[in-house]
């Protein structure tokens, strides 16, 4: 275990989440009722992936920077995880959906544009794998990765906002009320952060594991 | 660094079962609608993937150690 005090943060702080997430008393917001749990382990899959996928495109411009193909590694593993993150945030979606939305899924321009962003991620490792040569792959790759979270942002925070959604921050929510800013309850404030720094620092545990084992495998490769 | 980690899991545990043990038919783990049965088994999967976690993080250490 290196340098393990965060690894137990994360999990210190993902016991908190699961057990006061269960059992503290939420306030009853519309046809919520006790799915309003949800934003403890739905909502912070997002945040997380936000993070996991900015640490990813920073490195990749350090590569641009640096040329070195450590720094190219470091960001495909955070974007894989990113991604992995997304797609569960994408999944516990269409579960939350079915039951407050009506179905899974309702072409709701909060889950195209998602699945779009996704789509975009998934096409970084499409492009990579395309390239046998290690250095063009890297560099077109970051490249890639810097445009790709910058589609990817107002994708899935701004777009969704600007029309009609059920989503909340949509315009002219029909199905659940806004749940951001004032709207969240103190008590519930207290989970849904802690929530969010303890499943982004597991995922940056993942993240940091699979970097090692690639550094690894790839010794050979990296010069530095 | 294992150890710790299941006596975290171990005292959590003894502590529900405990609280279950003091009240008899309407023990804590049946009130409320069951939830704490719930809690319980996501708790155990945490708990599983977590330790899973960190063999992967000690066989991977000890492969940088022999690697160096």
């Amino acid at each position: 275990m290196k340098k393990s005090w965060w690894k137990i943060l994360a999990v210190v702080l993902l016991l908190y989440t699961f057990i006061a997430g269960f059992l503290i008393q939420v306030p009853n917001i519309g046809n919520l009722n006790q799915t309003i749990r949800n934003l403890f382990f739905h909502v912070p899959m997002w945040f997380g992936q936000m993070i996991l996928l900015l640490v990813s495109m920073i490195f990749s411009i350090r590569y641009l920077r640096s040329g070195n193909l450590a720094d190219d590694i470091v960001a495909r593993e955070y974007a894989r995880i990113g991604i992995t993150y997304g797609v569960l945030g994408l999944i516990t979606g269409a579960i939350w959906a079915s039951y407050t939305w009506g179905e899974p899924w309702s072409n709701d321009p909060k889950q195209i544009a998602v699945a779009i962003a996704l789509l975009i991620y998934l096409a970084y490792f499409v492009l990579r794998n395309s390239m046998p040569d290690m250095d063009k792959r890297a560099r077109v790759s970051s490249v890639y990765n810097i445009f790709a979270y910058f589609i990817y942002v107002p994708l899935i925070m701004v777009l969704p906002r600007l029309v009609q959604s059920l989503h909340p921050g949509g315009q002219g929510v029909e199905g659940n009320p806004a749940l951001g800013g004032q709207d969240l309850d103190p008590t519930m404030r207290l989970v849904f952060w802690p929530a969010v720094i303890g499943w982004t620092l597991l995922g940056v545990w993942m993240t940091t594991l699979l970097i090692r084992i690639s550094k690894l495998k790839e010794k050979n490769w990296i010069h530095a | 660094m294992r150890k710790l980690f299941l006596l975290i899991f171990s005292i959590l545990f003894s502590a529900i079962e405990l609280m279950a043990q003091n009240t008899n038919d309407t023990s804590v783990m049946a009130s409320n609608g069951k939830i704490y049965v719930v809690l319980a088994v996501c708790l155990t999967i945490f708990a599983g993937i977590v330790i899973y976690l960190i063999r992967i993080d000690r066989k991977v250490s000890r492969l940088e150690k022999k690697n160096d």
